[in-house]
């Protein structure tokens, strides 16, 4: 299916950016330029092939479950940029 | 000759034998960055005092005789994307222009166990998307061979600054090409190790599949020592690779006879430029004289692997940015109306339009509809591009080409062109689709002075053998000898 | 129109594990706002996640005990969705290859067997809490609950009524108890349910088009819930108008539900397998370990009480119902034959007292060996069963021995005849008028002079004895 602006904006609210007219309309031409080379891939006959989603093929890593003292609550809160009583601060959250 | 123009290991001659102290190190370099980093801008924030402090204490060490490691009292310059205990990161990025980590990366932690002396942290492509460097939100990173001209990138601070005596050495990261591409523009030593041979906690993920830590130095001898620090299982990273890991200096032997050199046709056909062609296949020449046999080999997935590698490396990169919305760390929009227009506003403004643009493509590629032709379809060519090399390595010991197609280019030349500016990673992202080790040395100049750097990708595992191919070029060639940019250079200030 | 309505659940269960799914910190409920939290399960950058074992071990557990298929291969996915509760904006999760798979569970709901199908069981972290400030119109978070393992336990849309669904859920949370993965405290959040459900007139083979409720955290909530929903679905479709696939939330207080298209809107998760974990491999070994860790599962037991104790089935539902309820009754019938009487004891009062004073199960304040002592001084003759009562309360409420309570209070019967032959001659001589009424062969009276013993000697008299006696005495 052909990239549209209806598309940019569709993929721009699911990844929660903002995009001016002009964004919009570059994002469009890049997106359709870059989209046409990916379609390259459709060359290759993939029909019989497993997908390669980690390269080393190592399974199963885990840790024992050992709980250890947790981080002072200051060290996770100090970057945040608003913060009260211990908890990062958003607006309302509307459920 | 100025301290800071000399290599690792010349370094620790002179430590060893109390010919200079750290302290003196680390301030030649700091001398050296306040003169000339205002021209070349590879740094982001540079340690003045506190790294001064550091080799102090690192010299009281030394004097004790406490330290034996090459690394004690190096200065060492890391790009942003790796984490720094109390350092801001910033991954050269509006988004987390203030953020300080609580933590060191693992690599961190070991380049401190050896008593290194970290000196600052530098510029690079926003969350390391591009190659050029000239997605910083911060500022732009000359390359020092020619200031009109980008250094590379994502890691362009590190090679930039390597390249112009402004570190020891540097830290970077490749995710597709982002160590060994600047490398081959600044004409330094830059290695991506083996997907899981180096820890990637505390490396700010672009595509975790695809990332990997990897140093840039002065010569093929201090790769093998930085990689002798930096590498290593560790139980913090799930791909982390537990294995008995070899003394990399062990293979700085110079003799390549009887290796086998694979070169993809691919590499050498159209796009590349034809000087750096003629370097490469000169480079080719001096092995075959030191008794490597070199032939080319088709390597037929060379175009489809930049297709794969985008589309998998946005798709992870989507995700993984997905987590500044301003609200834990990072920007925050000072206005708006909702939770939701905080979100929008906050990534709309603390982003960079190579970054949207990848969030965009990543997004579209993993949106449902889309999965199975793109992704899923980007997953199993990774597969035929791994088989690929699996063949060629039955055959071959290195598969050799250039690192990219071209040298160094003005500012701004490829900046409206995204996919030119992508198509630039052609001979590098395939090493990272399938987990390869890969080094770039410098095997000459172009008529315009730049350097050009020669690729060499190993099967995994295969650092050792890279390094002794390097050193071996390295002895018998005096490119390396011509690429050590002298400390007089002083860029017309 | 006559209606049935079709119900699936989706269960959350949070993993008894001692830390984290991908990180060290405490799963301890509770605690100061994000204090236990650490850069990992807040997703700071750069850090990454390593599976914790004992996660796949509770899973495996959970499937084994379900009859499901487990996967010898299985991996770990990103789901992806921005909401301030999820710290790195996609919870980690799995897609198309859970852990388990093809299970069931059979509940019994007036006393028919019902078949219940388990879709799937995978493991995820837990998202963190928002905590709402309505003065300020803003939404504080605590990532304390942010990492915690959970299980989803998908159900096949199986169950046809809120009592299916409550029996499917006891007996799952049975199992999950017996089997220590999860200590299904609905109040804590430790085990939650979302309901799947629509409605179809009664005949029709297709589904209706099904609403998702979430918000549910107590068996009540659930019936009503399930009421309310099936009421409200069946309304519109009377009334012409269509059900709307969507996530709706449960005000248990109004009793109503609400669309939460907020949430809903524009919903695409876009999983894709998650590059910082490795795949799960569960080989033969590792599973028939696992199977071999499994204690007596519920059905099992049940079964045993019933033929081995010869328990009736309701008893043995209820005793096994609850794992700690069935450990406690076990341990009380050790050295004991009367098992009947225990079960009753453990059914009636203790089950009683507990509900009185809110107490949990885990709570008992009490050994069991008390509860086989009460009844053998019952048995034996020593106490009489209205004595009993009041000796189990105290037991209860002091924690004493009963034997102790008995001995130090004097409660023994009084079966000594002399001393009882006194207290009935003067019941019957202040009770004249009651003795006239037996002589003219009024029964009733008789009743009535039997308790005027029986408060004369608080209770204790042997109440064999008291009847012979008055008997003889009346008779005289
Ligand atoms: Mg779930
Ligand atoms: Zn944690």
């Amino acid at each position: 299916m052909e990239i549209t602006k209806n598309t940019i904006e569709h993929i721009a609210n699911l990844s929660r950016l903002d995009l001016t007219e002009e964004e919009k309309s570059m994002l469009l031409f890049d997106m359709k330029q870059i989209i046409a080379y990916m379609d390259k891939l459709k060359e290759l006959d993939t029909s019989k092939v497993k997908p390669t989603a980690h390269v080393m093929q190592i399974n199963n890593v885990f840790r024992e479950d050992k709980s250890e003292p947790s981080y002072p609550k200051e060290k996770l809160l100090a970057n945040a940029p608003l913060s009260e009583g211990g908890c990062f601060k958003v607006p309302k959250v509307v459920e | 000759m100025e301290l800071c123009e000399l290599t690792i290991h010349e370094m620790n001659e002179f430590i060893k034998h109390k010919k200079v102290s750290a302290v003196e190190i680390t301030k030649s370099f700091l001398r050296r960055i306040e003169k000339i980093d205002f021209t070349i801008g590879s740094y982001l924030s540079v340690l003045g005092e506190d790294a001064v402090k550091r080799a102090v204490e690192v010299q009281k060490r030394i004097d004790k005789g406490e330290v034996n490691s090459y690394l004690s009292g190096i200065p060492v310059a890391i790009k942003d994307n790796i984490c720094t205990e109390g350092i801001k990161t910033t991954c050269a990025s509006k988004m987390l222009q203030n953020f300080v980590p609580p933590y060191n990366a693992t690599v961190i932690k070991k380049l401190l166990e050896e008593d290194a002396v970290i000196i600052g942290k530098l510029n690079m492509d926003e969350f390391a998307m591009g190659s050029s460097t000239e997605n910083s939100y911060f500022k732009l990173t000359k390359n020092p061979w020619d200031i009109d001209r980008v250094p590379g990138g994502s890691s362009g601070g590190a090679a930039a600054a390597v390249a112009a005596n402004l570190t020891a050495f540097a830290i970077g990261s490749d995710t597709g090409g982002s160590i060994r591409q600047p490398a081959s523009f600044c004409g330094v030593v830059g290695m991506k190790p083996t997907y899981g041979v180096v820890s990637r906690f505390g490396l700010i993920a672009f595509a975790s599949s695809l990332d990997q830590i990897g140093p840039l130095t002065k010569d093929v001898t201090d790769c093998a020592i930085v990689l002798n620090s930096i590498t290593g299982y560790d139980p913090m990273d799930s791909t982390s690779l537990n294995f008995k890991y070899p003394d990399y200096t062990k293979a700085l032997v110079n003799d390549v006879k009887g290796l086998k050199v694979g070169i993809p046709k691919e590499y050498m056909g159209n796009g590349l430029d034809s000087e750096v062609k003629t370097a490469v296949l000169e480079a080719v020449k001096v092995l075959k004289q030191l008794g490597a046999q070199c032939e080319e080999f088709s390597f037929s997935l060379t175009e489809h692997a930049i297709a794969a590698y985008y589309i998998i490396s946005s798709a992870e990169g989507s995700s993984n940015l997905a987590r500044y919305d301003g609200v834990k760390y990072g920007y925050r929009a000072e206005k708006f109306s909702d939770l939701l227009d905080l979100y929008k506003k906050s990534r709309s403004e603390g982003f960079g339009t190579e970054a949207k643009r990848r969030i965009l493509l990543g997004t579209y590629v993993l949106s449902s509809g889309y999965y199975d032709e793109y992704y899923k379809k980007a997953l199993q060519v990774r597969t035929l591009i791994k088989n690929e090399f699996d063949e060629a390595f039955e055959k071959y010991d290195v598969v050799l080409g250039p690192a990219a197609p071209t040298t160094a280019y003005k500012f701004g030349e490829n900046a409206d062109n995204p996919l030119g500016m992508y198509l630039g990673d052609i001979y590098t992202v395939s090493a990272n689709l399938a987990g390869l080790p890969g080094l770039v040395v410098p095997c000459g100049f172009d008529s315009k002075g730049l350097p050009i750097g020669l690729q060499l990708v190993s099967k995994p595992f295969g650092e050792s053998t890279l390094l002794k191919v390097g050193f071996s070029f390295e002895q018998n060639t005096d490119h390396n000898k011509k690429a050590r940019i002298r400390g007089e250079l002083e860029y017309g200030i | 129109m006559e209606y049935e309505v079709v119900i699936g659940l989706e269960v959350h269960a949070e993993l008894s594990t001692k830390s984290k799914i991908y990180c060290s910190c405490t799963t301890e409920f509770g605690g100061e706002p994000n204090t236990h939290a650490c850069p990992i399960c807040i997703g700071m950058p750069g850090v990454l996640p390593v599976l914790n074992k004992k996660v796949v071990e509770y899973a495996v557990r959970t499937g084994l005990a379900t009859n499901c298929h487990i996967a010898q291969f299985s991996k770990q996915d990103r789901k992806n969705y921005f909401y301030p509760d999820l710290p790195k904006a996609f919870q980690t999760s799995q897609y198309d290859i859970p852990i388990c798979s093809s299970g069931h569970i059979d509940i019994e709901v007036e006393g028919r067997t019902k078949r219940i199908g388990i879709t799937r069981i995978h493991i995820e972290e837990d998202a963190g809490k928002l905590i709402h400030d309505d003065q300020q119109s803003a939404s504080l978070i605590d990532f304390n609950r942010c990492g915690v393992p959970l299980i989803e336990i998908v159900s096949e849309p199986d169950m046809r009524s809120a009592q299916e669904v409550i029996a499917y859920l006891e007996s799952l949370k049975a199992i999950l108890e017996y089997i220590d993965v999860c200590n299904c405290k609905m109040q804590e959040g430790s085990l939650r349910a979302d309901v799947n459900l629509s409605v179809r007139p009664i005949g029709q083979k297709e589904f209706g088009t099904r609403t998702e409720m979430k918000n549910l955290n107590s068996f009540k909530a659930i019936v009503r819930a399930i009421e309310g929903e099936t009421k409200r679905q069946i309304e519109a479709i009377e009334g012409g108008a269509d059900v709307l696939q969507e996530t709706r939330r449960w005000d248990d207080v109004k009793g109503i539900s609400y669309s939460m298209r907020s949430k809903e809107e524009a919903h695409d998760y876009r999983f894709f397998p998650e590059p910082d974990l490795m795949p799960i491999v569960i080989d033969d070994k590792w599973k028939q370990e696992i199977e071999e860790s499994l204690p007596e599962l519920p059905e099992v037991r049940k079964k045993r009480y019933i033929s081995e104790f010869g328990l009736p089935n309701y008893d043995a539902s209820i005793l096994t119902g609850s794992k700690v309820l069935a450990d406690f009754f076990e341990e009380a019938v050790k050295k004991f034959e009367n098992k009947k009487a225990v079960a009753n004891w453990i059914m009636g009062d203790l089950l009683r007292l507990l509900k009185e004073k809110e107490m949990e199960v885990e709570k008992i304040p009490f050994p069991a060996e008390y509860i086989s002592k009460l009844v053998m001084l019952i048995d034996k003759g020593t106490i009489s069963g209205t004595i009993a009562k009041k000796v189990f309360e105290k037991m209860f409420d002091q924690n004493r021995d009963p034997e102790i309570i008995v001995k130090e209070e004097g409660l023994e019967v009084l079966s000594d005849e002399n001393t009882l032959v006194v207290v009935v001659k003067k019941v019957l001589q202040s009770n004249s008028p009651s003795v006239e009424d037996y002589r003219k062969g009024k029964q009733r009276a008789f009743g009535f002079l039997v308790g005027q013993v029986m408060k004369e000697t608080k209770g204790k008299a042997n109440p064999k004895i008291v009847n012979r006696i008055l008997k003889e005495e009346l008779e005289k």
